[in-house]
């Protein structure tokens, strides 16, 4: 796919992938073999009948392909763009066994692109209206899944999002040249074209309690997303210039901060940055810092390239942009200066030992290989814990000792009747597609439970929801 | 939404405002906060609920003018409404009835000590407030002070109105007196609230200090508006933001209050060479 020049992307926010014309997806869905038991409908956590989407593709019905796609998927243009599809559809796909696989995701962005840009969005035909009413917490992947889901089945849905805008960790999280968006609004506006209400600046827990919601509503999904931001806990870390990946990157997407002081929120202009941890909110951290301006800015991973949790295309993009990556290096100690700004870092040099209990080998620190680097910012993106609002004022509501909401994998019904809940606040920090999944799943339970309809025989679903989760 | 019904100008840089916000005014309680925005463009601020009724569904804002953002929002009239108001944030303050309570308060630091004030005399206290500012014209909420309190003592820095001095020498006078005392509150400017619990200290007298750091989200999501209390890090906007003063690293906190000075200079520099006001 042709995409932005490294060189003059790093200055800009702009997208980096230019995605598809509609030549050269006609090109890729050629390449599909139609299956006749397609495994890439199993790898998608939403079950998205990817070769219909893609004959469509072929036979030039672009706005049919997104219709298709929408039917499972109601965010196609955000999932095309964020999607791992190459450990879901893709890494399954039988033309990867001798070939590269089809490019699902890049055809799924095509699809949406092109009915979006084209002006073909239509609205779907909704189930009568059942004179039910359903509660969401929180307008991210998981909540408006959920949203459009229930909306489709004739149900009154109203979420309430604690921010000023919708989308979640679409708007806050992920930045620009990734997800532009125009696309996180224009989706979101299809979710409320189907009905959906939308109340901003609403945190459930403070505002109203989830027990003041079941008053009015028939049920209620818990999509709260990803809480408190986990630190190092070494020292200096609450040294000016040293922030969570959640603040800088709530600064400079939600809050426009990279485009100070036409937006007013500030966001420290910084020359050498260090990023800490190797995920992909580490990556977006790092090619954030390089575009707004720092001279040097490098990843600190504390095991190889190889355990590094980010998606292979995102380290690609990274180090294309000139992001150094630091591996096997682990920061113990941020310094400062009097005024209490950061100057700098100690390191230590890793290796890796036996596999601990996520499989990935544990990286064991070399004795007497204490290093510094010169750094004036940091960005710590080892991930979050559960935000305790909702859990601390819903009584009857179960957590973990971690502070996730405990959900059935099948149902996503939590402890409390008429209460369900999915998303990073169940499985913690995981991906957009997962948290759509597991929308999809709470959207079908909550109609069974407002209609009064009997649960299925879990059984055969048990099988599948399993083998899907530890995806 | 967000409407604002009641404008006053309580002294030069200061600025109260009335606004509707029903569901707010039903759940808060003493010591929670609110989190404003005031544009599209506009940053998310912390401020104050200094007062709020119910039944009218209205919150009362209080704040001083330092920067941009508060400086834009006391350009807002009757009529105009805030673009975001998100809240009640924060946890609220542990009330009841402590025996006497000393609610030390220091210039724009008044607003949030007055819901808690009054909820502490509410709940059957004996409440000796005092009240500072730096002189006379700057010094707020005298009436509505003296109602939340049984008993209300002034100071200001220039000796125009009052004791001549600081909040603390008052207190430091009750002390003295033998005056018994169970519990403090001091919320102000950072050196007033560090001031008060150096003296307090001295009689391990308990003060609950409510801090005001830079935030964003204001729901545990950023972890800007942390702080060191006890040596552990803390989120005022989730663990907060009331903590024991006498565990609050205060020399962090005023670090960490600076951390874009040169940026807020520009923003505010940007405002007035613009007109100020009239970018509403």
């Amino acid at each position: 796919m042709p995409e932005q020049d490294p060189d003059i992307r790093r200055h800009n926010f702009e997208e980096v992938p230019f995605g598809y014309t509609p030549e050269l997806a006609q090109l890729e869905a050629e390449r599909c073999l139609f299956c006749k038991k397609p495994k890439c409908i199993e790898g998608c956590p939403v079950n998205i009948d990817i070769p219909a989407f893609i004959r469509l593709i072929k036979d030039g019905d672009f706005s049919g392909a997104a219709r298709k796609i929408k039917e499972e998927n109601t965010l196609p243009a955000i999932c095309g763009r964020v999607c791992p599809q190459e450990e879901q559809c893709e890494i399954v796909c039988v033309t990867g066994i001798k070939d590269t696989p089809v490019a699902i995701g890049r055809l799924e962005r095509f699809a949406a692109d092109y009915e979006r840009e084209n002006n073909l969005i239509e609205i779907p035909d909704k189930a009568p209206a059942t004179g039910k009413k359903a509660a969401i917490v929180g307008a991210g992947p998981a909540g408006l899944t959920v949203a459009g889901e229930l909306a489709k089945l004739g149900h009154e849905v109203t979420i309430y999002e604690a921010l000023h805008q919708p989308g979640g960790v679409l708007m806050y999280g992920i930045p620009e040249f990734r997800l532009p968006k125009a696309i996180v609004n224009s989706e979101v506006e299809y979710v409320k074209k189907l009905g959906v209400k939308i109340v901003y600046n609403a945190v459930i827990g403070r505002y109203m309690a989830v027990d003041d919601l079941l008053q009015d509503y028939d049920s209620v999904f818990l999509g709260t997303g990803a809480g408190l931001p986990y630190f190092m806990n070494i020292p200096g870390e609450n040294l000016n210039g040293v922030y969570s990946a959640n603040e800088y990157l709530t600064r400079s997407n939600l809050m426009k901060a990279y485009r100070f002081p036409e937006y007013d929120t500030p966001i420290i202009k910084s020359k050498k940055v260090a990023v800490l941890g190797g995920g992909n909110v580490a990556m977006d951290s790092a090619r954030t810092a390089m575009r707004l301006g720092a001279e040097e800015v490098s990843i600190i991973y504390r095991r190889s390239r190889k355990e590094m949790p980010a998606r292979i295309e995102e380290v690609h993009h990274a180090e294309e942009e000139g992001i150094i990556l630091e591996l096997l290096t682990n920061p113990i100690e941020i310094y400062g200066d009097e005024d209490g700004w950061v100057t700098g870092m100690k390191c230590l040099r890793m290796e890796l030992g036996e596999p601990d209990a996520s499989g990935r080998r544990r990286p064991v620190p070399i004795e007497g290989s204490e290093f510094d680097i010169e750094v004036d910012t940091v960005v710590v993106s080892i991930g979050n814990g559960a935000n305790p609002l909702v859990p601390q004022t819903t009584p009857g509501l179960d957590t973990n000792k971690w502070g996730n909401i405990l959900a059935d994998d099948n149902t996503a019904a939590t402890s409390k009747p008429g209460v369900y809940a999915g998303g990073d606040i169940v499985i913690g920090a995981a991906t957009v597609i997962l948290a759509m999944g597991a929308g999809k799943i709470a959207a079908a339970a909550m109609h069974r439970y407002m209609m009064g309809i009997p649960e299925p025989e879990p059984a055969l679903e048990e099988e599948s929801s399993k083998s899907k989760k530890k995806k | 939404m967000n409407n604002i019904l009641k404008k006053r100008i309580l002294a030069d840089d200061m600025k109260e405002l009335v606004v509707e916000s029903p569901q707010i005014a039903k759940v808060r309680k003493a010591g929670q906060f609110v989190i404003v925005r005031a544009n599209e463009t506009g940053e998310r601020i912390p401020l104050t609920i200094a007062d709020a009724d119910a039944e009218a569904g209205t919150i009362t804002l209080i704040f001083q003018e330092v920067g941009k953002s508060t400086m834009l929002l006391g350009c807002f009239e009757e009529g105009d409404s805030i673009l975001d108001v998100v809240g009640p944030l924060g946890k609220p303050t542990h009330i009841e009835n402590f025996g006497t309570v000393v609610c030390m308060g220091g210039g724009a630091g008044i607003a949030p000590l007055h819901p808690i004030a009054k909820a502490l005399k509410e709940a059957g206290n004996r409440v000796i407030s005092i009240i500072g500012a730096r002189t006379e014209d700057l010094l707020i909420m005298q009436k509505r002070m003296k109602e939340a309190s049984t008993e209300l003592l002034i100071s200001t820095d220039d000796g125009s109105f009052g004791v001549h001095g600081f909040v603390t020498d008052i207190l430091q006078s009750l002390i003295d007196k033998g005056e018994k005392i169970n519990l403090c509150f001091a919320i102000g400017p950072i050196p007033m609230m560090a001031a008060a619990c150096r003296l307090t200290k001295k009689y391990d007298l308990h003060t609950v200090v409510s801090l005001n750091p830079i935030m964003v989200d204001g729901t545990g999501m950023c972890g800007a508006c942390r702080v060191t209390v006890g040596g552990k890090t803390k989120f005022v906007c989730v663990d907060g933001p009331e903590f024991d003063g006498h565990e609050v690293d205060f020399t962090e906190m005023v670090k960490r209050s600076r951390a874009y000075l040169p940026q807020e200079r520009e923003s505010k520099d940007r405002f007035i060479h613009e007109g100020g006001c009239c970018h509403k």
